[in-house]
């Protein structure tokens, strides 16, 4: 395998003198972090969904304006929990001001659906009791997923081979409470060999695995910040699929 | 972009960190987690039988990870003992993660087993098991570093199996920079991030003790973890098998080295070890006083 050259961050491009840099660069920062945002004002500070929605763009207008990302110091924490940290700080400040009538920003470098993200807040699963970087990072980890997710569909279908993403959809995608359907019944279902089956869905995987990876570098401003990222994202959890250790 | 479940999340999680290996081996689940990797369970279809697959998490850049887990699987190729879980192939996967492929072991960890509170003889046996495979490794250079009873595997049929080896220091040197270990079962020079020797798994394992003896244990067993787990590495037992030399003459009703007793509780084991030939003694002597007795004597 092969690691890419050492490139700059996201955090390092908004330093950049480039124009069209720095904006590509603080729309990747908004569009990871705006929904984990509005739902962390939502659960953890307990706004209301218009409030949340104007906040949230306060919040990046917010960064922009003042150039906080500035003054982050990789040394001393982890860049999602710098924002989250600042989050707190701003929503406390705007909580005391009451700035209600000031709320909103000019936000347009990413589109956000709060109605999206509204609707996705009856789905939610977390305790509000969580811990509250917990919470954080669950938001975050689903936005980056999303994403991702979105990113192997448009490369599969790019590529001419949507039957492809669709094998991965129907298995690691499947529904809430849906049992995964076996390799032999979606290969009859889709009119494939089980061996086919197999070899798009470990395709697929791949490939998500490496989309996940590149937007993990991206957004983390060093490579130890993303190995340590990467290792929480993909590795240790609590076991859940066997009581057996080998 | 559709909204992706907890439950997806953690679909893709594990659809992310899948590994793609050769034909041969079938990955079917998720045995375990650890803390550079993920343990799989897969059919070998050569040889038509499970095993497990230790796959590291990510591959990275300086790939230190890569080499401790390489490391790893070396020590246990080259530590040939009942005690420790053989490995039977090792590579690298397509994405650039290292993996080791190992006897699958079934059977519960030693804090589950101790918390269903077996009998004390049990308990001291399977310990004793453990004495056996660390004492092993200590001979063939290597010192384990993370002895836990989270780390140590019971069948169930008696075999007991002592697990990751990954924080392992194999002879002398050690290119392992950072501290390892776990707070609780790592002696103060391990805390240091120094290179340790042998005298640090027997401090681990003197903690081990302490859990498997249970919270009352007689004092000549308080002792023998006592001294096992002295700050200083030349009060403990100086290698696992004066330790495991201990632990036996306990489990005879012999004196240890760590206590001295009193007289009454020497006498107490002296009663427990020859109880039966005191207990026909005193019938005899009981019969022959009645028979005295009777006799009009």
């Amino acid at each position: 395998m092969s690691f890419p050259a050492t490139r700059l961050s996201v955090v390092e491009r908004t330093r950049s003198d480039d124009e069209e840099i720095r904006r590509v660069a603080w729309a990747t920062i908004i569009e990871a972090y705006w929904k984990p945002v509005y739902k962390y004002l939502r659960l953890k500070w307990s706004l209301g969904p218009d409030e949340a929605a104007d906040l949230t763009q306060e919040f990046f207008t917010t960064i922009l304006e003042k150039d906080l990302v500035e003054r982050y110091d990789p040394a001393r924490a982890r860049f999602r929990t710098y924002l989250r940290l600042c989050l707190d700080g701003f929503a406390s400040n705007a909580r005391k001001a009451e700035r209600r009538q000031k709320r909103g920003g000019d936000v347009t470098l990413v589109p956000l659906d709060f109605q999206t993200a509204e609707g996705e807040m009856a789905r939610h699963e977390g305790s509000v009791d969580a811990d509250v970087d917990e919470l954080f990072y669950r938001e975050w980890v689903r936005a980056l997923f999303e994403r991702a997710v979105a990113d192997l569909k448009q490369h599969a279908g790019q590529a001419g081979r949507p039957i492809m993403f669709e094998v991965f959809a129907r298995y690691d995608l499947a529904d809430e409470g849906e049992s995964r359907p076996t390799y032999a019944v979606m290969a009859r279902n889709l009119g494939l060999t089980a061996a086919t089956v197999t070899n798009h869905l470990a395709a697929m995987r791949r490939q998500f695995r490496q989309i996940v990876l590149d937007r993990l570098r991206d957004l983390t401003s060093s490579e130890d910040e993303f190995e340590a990222e990467a290792a929480r994202l993909l590795g240790s959890r609590s076991s859940h699929s066997s009581r057996d250790k080998p | 972009m559709s909204w992706i479940s907890d439950r997806t999340i953690d679909r893709l999680r594990d659809a992310a960190a899948w590994p793609e290996l050769d034909g041969r081996y079938a990955i079917t689940g998720v045995a375990g987690r650890g803390g550079m990797g993920t343990v799989f369970v897969a059919r070998d279809h050569v040889l038509d039988r499970d095993v497990a697959v230790k796959v590291l998490d990510i591959a990275d850049r300086k790939g230190s990870r890569v080499a401790r887990l390489t490391r790893e699987a070396h020590i246990l190729a080259r530590l040939d003992h009942p005690g420790i879980v053989p490995v039977h192939d090792a590579g690298v996967l397509p994405d650039g993660r290292s993996f080791y492929v190992m006897k699958l072991v079934r059977g519960r960890r030693l804090d589950e087993v101790l918390a269903a509170r077996p009998p004390q003889a049990v308990r001291l046996d399977l310990f004793a098991r453990v004495l056996e495979a660390v004492a092993f490794a200590h001979a063939h250079g290597v010192v384990h570093r993370d002895l836990k009873p989270e780390n140590i595997m019971a069948g169930d049929f008696g075999e007991v199996f002592v697990m990751d080896w990954g924080v392992a220091q194999d002879g002398a040197a050690d290119s392992e920079p950072a501290v390892v270990g776990t707070p609780g079962f790592m002696p103060p020079e391990q805390e240091g991030a120094g290179v340790v020797d042998r005298r640090a798994d027997v401090f681990a394992l003197g903690a081990v003790l302490k859990q498997v003896m249970g919270s009352d244990p007689s004092p000549a067993l308080a002792a023998i973890a006592v001294k096992a787990q002295h700050p200083e590495p030349e009060a403990r037992y100086q290698s696992v098998e004066q330790l495991a030399a201990d632990i036996a003459r306990f489990r005879n009703q012999e004196p240890v080295s760590a206590y001295r007793e009193s007289l009454r509780e020497r006498a107490l084991r002296l009663y427990r070890r020859y109880e039966l030939p005191i207990l026909l003694l005193l019938a005899y002597v009981v019969m022959r006083f009645v028979l005295l007795v009777a006799a009009g004597v």
